[in-house]
């Protein structure tokens, strides 16, 4: 009898892995891997980064910022904002120029979003930070900021 | 099942500013634990916004989003009443979708 349980057990397991797996999350899987541009994120500097898009190299400009804190006294928790004062924004990212990988978010935006936007980020050390605009003509523009990190919790 | 997101959406004229707070770990990849072992990469890779049904904002992710990500945004158009929808994905397949009502 416990055999017979155990094999029914067993079935009703195997049954729902497949479900989990193979049904339910696989439009999600595969909307995923088609719109996740690894290429991007993995990239480990600005110009790559832009390569990686398709998109030419960003000019500096004034009309994009970027907020953060002068110093960051926790790494792992960063506020930053990108904002862009021009119309037709289509695209917002974050970049930290010394980390692994160094795109940190990317937003698309309609054009019932306002081009600004705000999140929090890790930084492995002190940095300079990059906030990217694309807009729907084509030009690319940047910001930068330098935020100082300090770890170990000594405050400065 | 993740835990579930904190959505608040507080209209001020025509502009709705809609802050999400999403629990999630967002493991980098790099980190290694107390054995010496990597711990395998974990985080959020796709969000998206909706107002009403449509899509008005998504995003993509890396893994140095911070841990529980914040995110804040402003969208146009939105009254008292309407509904705001967040959706992540992460890089497990996992998903979670919230809903909050703009005020």
């Amino acid at each position: 009898m416990t055999d017979r349980r155990e094999m029914l057990q067993r079935c009703a397991s195997v049954a729902t892995m497949l479900m989990a797996a193979g049904l339910l999350p696989a439009t999600a899987r595969a909307q995923a891997a088609a719109a996740f541009n690894s290429a991007a994120f993995e990239a480990k500097n600005m110009a790559d980064v832009m390569k990686a898009l398709g998109a030419s190299a960003p000019a500096p400009s004034s009309d994009v910022s970027v907020h953060g804190p002068d110093i960051a006294e926790n790494g792992a928790v960063v506020p930053l904002g990108a904002a862009c004062t021009l119309p037709g924004v289509k695209r917002l990212l974050l970049l930290v120029e010394k980390n692994p990988n160094t795109l940190s978010a990317m937003f698309e935006l309609s054009e019932a979003v306002e081009p600004n936007i705000a999140t929090r980020v890790k930084m492995g050390q002190s940095s300079n930070v990059f906030a990217v605009a694309m807009l729907a003509d084509g030009r690319v523009l940047f910001a930068q900021k330098e935020i100082k990190v300090t770890l170990g919790g000594c405050g400065g | 099942m993740p835990d579930p997101m904190r959505i608040r959406a507080q209209a001020a004229g025509d502009k709705t500013t809609v802050r999400v707070l999403m629990a999630h770990e967002m493991e980098t990849g790099l980190r290694k634990d107390a054995s010496g072992k990597l711990v395998p990469a974990w985080y959020i890779q796709h969000v998206s916004a909706k107002l009403n049904g449509k899509v008005v904002m998504s995003a993509q992710w890396g893994p140095s989003v911070a841990k529980n990500p914040f995110t804040q945004f402003v969208v146009h158009g939105a009254k008292p009443g309407d509904k705001v929808s967040i959706t992540w994905i992460d890089n497990r397949n996992e998903t979670r979708t919230d809903e909050a009502t703009v005020s």
